[in-house]
C-alpha cells in the first residue's frame, strides 16, 4: 500500500523543517523526507535576514527596510515583507533558545575567523558576544584547536574598530584528548563534566577550565569560547563557567562541524515532532512519476528498493550546491529530482567570476518560481501544478554575500508549507 | 678579481636554485634574486615527472640520455622528492606498431631499461587501464615534488653561505662599459606585506658575474642590457584529479600529441598537456576547451577519468629556446635540451651569461655545466659535488619509519609527513606542545606549517608549497584560515590578513578550471564558509569604519538562560509569551 499525505516535503534543513512545521500547524497531513543531514551542519547557526544588499551596501543595520528594494527575481520579493515578518515569529516561537528577536536591528557578532558578521537571531549562548555591547572582552582559544587562534581573533576584532578591549588568551584543554579530537569529543567531556586530572588531582573539567581562565582573566566581563560547549546541556555548562569566572560567557560560532547549527536542527526536529509532522531520513527521492502536470507520488529508494509516496502537494526543499538539491556535471547545471528548470550559461567560465570574493553566477544557481513558488519551465510555465520550491534549492539570490541564508529559507519554507496545505485542503 | 668572486643568479626556478646550489658549494660567493616565492615560475607549474627520457627517446635522444643519467642521481641526492612509480608506453589498437618498435629501441639506444609488457600484465600493474589496449612498454619514469626539490637545494645554498631573496625582482642591469657589474632590484617586503628577507626599497648589488637563469622570461632580462634572447614561451595545460586513478605513470606511445599523459603525484593524478605557443609568459589565455581536451582524450587510456572529479586545473609556460637558424612552426618541434649562451662571445656584452631551455628533471646537470663555465672564467678550481651530496631531507634514509607513536600522529598523517620531510622529519616534528592537524585533506601539521613559515617567512603561498597544506580536495575551504592562524603571533594580524587574502585568491585560481560537479559544490561550500560564516567578503576590518552603536546591543537579553523567551525583556517583540 502507497503512504499517502496531504503534503509531502522532500528535504530536512531549514527550509524543508520551517515548511513542514507551517503545514502542520495548519491542521495539514505532513510527512518529511530527507536524505542526509542539513547544510545546518556547515553553516554557523546563526540566522541572518540580509545583511548586505545585492550590490554590497551594509552591513544594514534593518533587513527588513531593505527588502523592498531587492530585485524582482529574490525570494524575499516572491514571499513578500509581511511574510518575512511571519515567519520569523514562527521561527521565534518554536526556538525559545534564540535571542534577537526584541528588535528589527541587525546585531553583530563576532565568528572564529575574527570578523563581525551581521545577524537577525543568534543563539542564547552567543548572545553575550554581541559587538554593540561596550564591555571587555577576553576570548580563550584552545591549544590544539587550529579553528581558532584566540589572539589573532581579539587582534583581528580590535582591527574592525569593536567597541571594547579585546584580549585573547590560549590554554590546553585539560585531560587527555588527542590532538585531533573532534569538536563533539569536547562538547561530551562538557557535558558529562568528566572527571581529568590536573597535576595529579582529579576534578569535573569544567572546574578545572574556570581555573585555567581566571589565571589569565584580568577585568573582562565577557569571556568567548570557540562553539564547543556542550550538545545536550549547553545553558547550564555556560552559567556554571560564568559562575565560577566571575563573567558572562558566550560560545563564537564555527565552521563544520558547527555545535549551534546542529542544536538548531535538532530543536526543529523536535519541534515538528511536536505538531504531529512525521518524519524519517537516510533515505534519498530519487524519482517520481506525474501525468498532466501533477505529481503523483515520488520514489524514495530503500536498500536498492524503490517506495512510492503519494500526497496532494510537495515541497521541494532540497538544498542548493551544498545541500545536493542542485547540481551539475560538464554539461550544465540541473535539478535531480524533477529536472526543474535551472536558468544557467551555456559556457561554464560565465559560472564564476576570477575573483574570490567576486559576484559568483554560481551562488545564486536554483529554481524560478512564480509568486506562489512553483518552480517554472525554461519558457516560464509551471513544471507541475502541486510542486513547491523553498530554500536553497531557490536561484535568485547570493545568501554568503547578503548574509540572508537562513532568512530566506525559513520565508520561504514558511511560504511554501502555508500554500501546499490550503491547496491540500 | 677577487679572490672568491660574488655571482649574482637570477631566477628561483629549479635552474637558477641548482646553479646557486652548485656554485656555493665549490665556494663561491651567491646572491640569488626571485621576483615571487620560490618556484613562482615554470617550475611551480610543471607535471611533476622525473623523465627517464623515454618521451625524447625518438625525436631527441641527445634530451633523452641526459634525463635517464639525472634520473639516476635525483634517485639518489633527493630520495625524499621523489616516488619512483615507473612509468608505461601505452599501445592503443589505433597507434602504429612502427612507433612503438621504434619507441622500444630508441630507449635502448639512450641506455633506458625498457621492456614491452602485454596487455593482461600491464593491466595487472595498472586495472583501470581500458580494456582494449594492446601493449605496453614499462621504463623508469617517476614522480618528482618540484616544490620540495627546490625549497631543500634552497637550504642547502644557504647553509653553503648563499644569500636568496625572494620577492625581488630585478629591475635593471647594471652596465659599465659594456659589462654587466650588477643588478638593480626592488624588494616587495614591508609592513603589511611579505616580511622575509631584506625590507622594502630598492637596492642595488654589484657582482662580479650575473647568470640569468629566468626561463621564459630571459628574454626581458637580455632587454635590460639591449641584448636579444630568443625565448619561445609555449603553455602547457594540467589538469588535477582527486584521487590517484593509477599508481603508475602512463604514457601514450604515439609520437607527439596533446593530452598524453597522466602522472600519479601525492594523492592526485595529474594530467597533461598541451604545446601552444604564447606571446607573454604571465598572460595567456586559459580556456575550457583544453580541460576538457585533457579529460576526453586521457579517458581513452583510462576510461573511469571521463567521470572523475578534478579539482583544479594549471597552466605552464615552458622557456623553450631555438637557436636562431633553427626557425621551427610547431612548438613541439623545438628541442627540449638547454642552451648555455655566453654574451660576451655572443653579443660582445662581458659579465652575463643566460641558461635557457631544458627540463626539470635535467636541473642539476645545466647547473653544473654553468657553474663549470663561470669557475673557469674566475680560474677557480672546485670539483662540482651536487650529483654525490645529498640534499637536506635526503641524507639518511633509515628515518623513514613509522613515526605514528613517536610524534603521536594518527598514521596517515604520520606516514605523509615523513615522507614530505624525509630525514628531516625528527627535527621539525619533535615539538612540546600538541601537534594537530591544519590540512587534513593532504595530513599536514602544526609543526610542518610552522617549520615552513621558519623558512619562508610571512608568505602564505610559500608555506602551502613547502608543506602541501590546502592543496588537496578542498583546495583550502577548510584550512585557509587555520594557515592564517598560524601565521599570526610571529607576525602581526595585518600582515597575516594580507597573506590570508593573497592565499585564499590563489587557490581560487586554479580551481575556476574544475567548476562542475562536486569540486563546485566544494567551491559554494567554501565560499559560503569564507562569505557566510567568516565574513571575509567584507571583512569590516578592511573597510570603513562601522557604527556599533547602530546595532543591537543585546540589551533586552538576560544571559546564561536558555529557558525561553518568556523571561526575556522584550522592547518591540510580538511574541514569547
Ligand atoms: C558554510 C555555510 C555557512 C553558512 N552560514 C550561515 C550563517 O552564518 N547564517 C545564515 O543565516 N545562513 C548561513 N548559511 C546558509 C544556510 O545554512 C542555508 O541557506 C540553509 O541552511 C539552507 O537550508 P535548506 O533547507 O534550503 O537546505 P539544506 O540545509 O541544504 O537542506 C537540504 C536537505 O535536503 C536533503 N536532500 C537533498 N536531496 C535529497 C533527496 N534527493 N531526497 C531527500 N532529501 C534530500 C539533504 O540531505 C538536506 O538534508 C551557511 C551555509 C553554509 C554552507
Ligand atoms: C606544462 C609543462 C609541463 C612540464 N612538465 C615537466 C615535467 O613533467 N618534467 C620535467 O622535467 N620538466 C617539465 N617541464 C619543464 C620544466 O618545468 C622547466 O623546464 C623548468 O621548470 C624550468 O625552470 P627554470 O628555473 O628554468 O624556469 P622558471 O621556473 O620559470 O624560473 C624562472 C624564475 O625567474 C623569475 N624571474 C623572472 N623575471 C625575474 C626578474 N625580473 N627578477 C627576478 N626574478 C625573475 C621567475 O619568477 C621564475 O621563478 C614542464 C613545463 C611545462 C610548461
Amino acid at each position: 500500500m502507497a503512504i499517502e499525505s496531504d503534503v509531502l516535503v522532500i528535504g530536512g534543513g531549514l527550509a524543508g523543517l520551517t515548511s513542514a512545521l507551517s503545514a502542520a500547524r495548519s491542521g495539514a497531513d505532513v510527512r518529511l523526507v530527507s536524505y542526509k543531514q542539513s547544510t545546518l551542519r556547515n553553516a554557523s547557526g546563526l540566522v541572518d535576514i540580509l545583511g548586505y544588499t545585492p550590490n554590497g551596501e551594509g552591513p544594514l543595520t534593518d533587513p527588513y527596510d531593505a527588502i523592498p528594494d531587492l530585485p524582482s527575481e529574490h525570494p524575499y520579493k516572491t514571499v513578500g515583507l509581511e511574510t518575512v515578518r511571519e515567519s520569523m515569529e514562527l521561527f521565534d516561537e518554536v526556538t525559545p533558545q534564540y535571542r534577537g528577536s526584541h528588535t528589527d536591528t541587525n546585531a553583530l557578532l563576532p565568528t572564529h575567523g575574527g570578523t563581525i558578521k551581521p545577524t537577525a537571531r543568534y543563539p542564547a549562548g552567543a548572545s553575550a558576544g554581541v559587538a554593540s555591547d561596550s564591555r571587555d572582552v577576553l576570548l580563550v582559544g584552545l591549544e590544539s584547536m587550529t579553528d581558532f587562534n584566540a589572539e589573532h581573533a581579539a587582534a583581528h576584532l580590535d582591527a574592525a574598530g569593536v567597541p571594547f578591549d579585546v584580549r585573547g588568551e590560549t590554554i590546553r584543554f585539560p585531560g587527555e584528548l588527542r590532538a585531533d579530537a573532534k569538536v563533539t569529543r569536547y562538547a561530551k567531556m562538557l557535558d558529562t563534566n568528566s572527571e581529568v586530572t590536573v597535576r595529579g588531582r582529579k576534578k569535573p573539567v569544567r572546574e578545572a577550565i574556570a581555573e585555567l581562565v581566571n589565571t589569565e582573566i584580568e577585568n573582562e566581563s565577557r569571556v568567548g569560547f570557540p562553539a564547543v560547549l556542550g550538545d545536550d546541556h549547553t545553558a547550564e555548562i555556560r552559567q556554571e563557567l560564568g559562575e565560577k569566572i566571575g563573567a558572562d560567557v558566550f560560545e563564537v560560532p564555527m565552521g563544520p562541524p558547527s555545535l549551534p547549527g546542529l542544536r538548531l536542527e535538532d530543536r526543529l526536529f523536535e519541534a515538528l515532532d511536536e505538531a504531529g509532522g512525521m518524519f524519517e531520513t537516510g533515505n534519498p527521492v530519487e524519482d517520481f512519476e506525474a501525468e498532466d502536470g501533477h505529481i503523483e507520488h515520488v520514489l524514495v529508494e530503500k536498500n536498492g528498493a524503490m517506495v512510492p509516496y503519494s500526497a496532494d502537494e510537495f515541497v521541494l526543499a532540497t538544498g542548493g550546491l551544498v545541500g545536493k538539491g542542485i547540481n551539475s556535471d560538464r554539461e550544465g547545471v540541473f535539478e535531480p529530482i524533477f529536472d526543474c528548470h535551472i536558468d544557467h550559461s551555456e559556457d561554464r567560465y560565465d559560472w564564476f567570476d576570477t575573483e574570490a570574493f567576486g559576484d559568483h553566477p554560481f551562488a545564486s544557481f536554483g529554481v524560478t518560481t512564480d509568486d506562489r513558488l512553483r518552480p517554472l519551465d525554461g519558457s516560464g510555465d509551471l513544471e507541475f501544478e502541486n510542486l513547491r520550491a523553498a530554500g536553497s534549492v531557490l536561484g535568485g539570490y547570493d545568501f554568503a554575500a547578503e548574509k540572508s541564508g537562513s532568512g530566506v529559507s525559513i520565508a520561504t519554507g514558511y511560504e511554501a508549507g502555508n500554500h501546499a496545505a490550503t491547496e491540500a485542503q | 678579481m677577487a679572490s672568491v668572486p660574488h655571482i649574482a643568479v637570477i631566477g628561483g626556478g629549479s635552474t637558477g636554485i641548482g646553479i646557486a646550489r652548485d656554485l656555493s658549494m665549490r665556494g663561491v660567493d651567491v646572491t640569488l634574486v626571485e621576483q615571487g616565492n620560490l618556484t613562482h615560475g615554470t617550475t611551480g607549474r610543471m607535471h611533476g615527472l622525473l623523465h627517464s627520457g623515454g618521451r625524447y627517446a625518438v625525436a631527441d635522444q641527445k634530451s633523452a640520455t641526459e634525463c635517464i643519467e639525472e634520473n639516476r642521481v635525483l634517485r639518489d641526492i633527493a630520495s625524499h622528492c621523489v616516488e619512483m612509480t615507473g612509468g608505461l608506453f601505452v599501445k592503443r589498437p589505433e597507434d602504429t606498431e612502427e612507433y612503438f618498435q621504434k619507441k622500444l629501441e630508441g630507449c635502448k639506444e639512450c641506455g633506458i631499461p625498457a621492456e614491452v609488457v602485454s596487455r593482461e600484465e600491464a593491466r595487472q600493474m595498472e586495472p583501470h587501464l581500458a580494456k582494449d589496449i594492446d601493449k605496453a612498454i614499462t621504463v623508469p619514469d617517476g614522480a618528482i615534488d618540484p616544490f620540495r626539490l627546490v625549497v631543500a637545494n634552497a637550504a642547502s645554498a644557504k647553509e653553503h653561505g648563499a644569500r636568496i631573496e625572494t620577492h625581488t625582482k630585478v629591475t635593471d642591469l647594471l652596465v659599465e662599459d659594456d659589462e654587466v657589474v650588477g643588478i638593480e632590484v626592488e624588494h616587495a617586503s614591508g609592513a603589511g606585506k611579505h616580511v622575509h628577507g631584506v625590507e622594502g626599497g630598492t637596492e642595488e648589488i654589484y657582482a662580479d658575474y650575473v647568470v640569468n637563469a629566468t626561463g621564459a622570461w630571459a628574454g626581458r632580462i637580455g632587454d635590460m642590457a639591449g641584448v636579444d634572447i630568443e625565448v619561445r614561451p609555449s603553455k602547457g595545460v594540467m589538469t588535477i584529479m582527486n584521487i590517484r586513478q593509477v599508481d603508475t605513470v602512463i604514457n601514450r606511445c604515439k609520437p607527439k600529441g596533446d593530452a598524453d599523459i597522466v602522472v600519479p603525484h601525492e594523492t592526485t593524478a595529474i594530467l597533461g598537456t598541451t604545446d601552444e605557443e604564447v606571446d607573454d609568459p604571465e598572460d595567456y589565455p586559459e580556456k575550457q576547451w583544453e580541460v576538457d581536451h585533457m579529460i576526453d582524450t586521457l579517458s581513452e587510456l583510462v576510461p573511469m577519468l571521463e567521470d572523475a572529479r578534478t579539482i583544479r586545473s594549471f597552466w605552464g609556460v615552458r622557456p623553450l629556446y631555438e637557436p636562431p637558424n633553427v626557425g621551427s612552426d610547431d612548438p613541439t618541434d623545438i628541442t627540449r635540451d638547454y642552451f648555455l649562451l655566453d654574451h660576451d662571445e655572443r653579443d660582445n656584452l662581458q659579465g652575463m651569461t643566460s641558461i635557457v631551455g631544458g627540463k626539470f628533471t635535467t636541473y642539476r646537470m645545466m647547473g653544473e655545466e654553468i657553474s663549470d663555465h663561470v669557475c673557469e672564467k674566475f680560474g677557480i678550481d672546485a670539483e662540482c659535488r651536487t650529483a654525490d651530496v645529498p640534499l637536506p631531507g635526503s641524507e639518511d634514509f633509515s628515518v623513514l619509519r613509522d613515526y605514528m607513536d613517536e610524534f603521536g600522529l594518527r598514521s596517515p598523517i604520520g606516514r605523509r609527513s615523513v615522507e614530505r620531510l624525509g630525514s628531516r622529519a625528527d627535527e621539525v616534528l619533535k615539538t612540546d606542545g600538541p601537534n594537530p592537524t591544519v590540512c587534513e585533506c593532504e595530513g599536514v601539521t602544526r609543526a610542518e606549517v610552522q617549520d615552513a613559515i621558519d623558512q619562508s617567512g610571512s608568505d602564505l603561498n610559500a608555506v602551502r608549497i613547502r608543506t602541501r597544506s590546502s592543496m588537496g580536495n578542498c583546495q583550502g575551504g577548510f584550512c585557509c584560515h587555520r594557515m592564517a592562524n598560524e601565521l599570526y603571533g610571529e607576525y602581526d594580524e595585518l600582515t597575516t590578513r594580507e597573506a590570508w587574502d593573497e592565499l585564499l585568491q590563489e587557490r581560487w585560481k586554479g580551481q575556476r578550471h574544475a567548476l562542475w560537479g562536486q569540486q563546485l559544490s566544494q567551491a559554494m561550500l567554501n565560499y559560503a564558509m569564507h562569505a557566510a560564516t567568516q565574513n571575509r567578503d567584507n571583512d569590516p576590518a578592511d573597510g570603513t569604519p562601522i557604527d556599533f552603536s547602530a546595532f543591537d546591543n543585546g540589551q533586552a537579553v538576560t544571559t546564561g538562560d536558555d529557558a525561553g523567551a518568556t523571561d526575556v525583556a522584550t522592547d518591540g517583540g510580538q511574541h514569547g509569551d
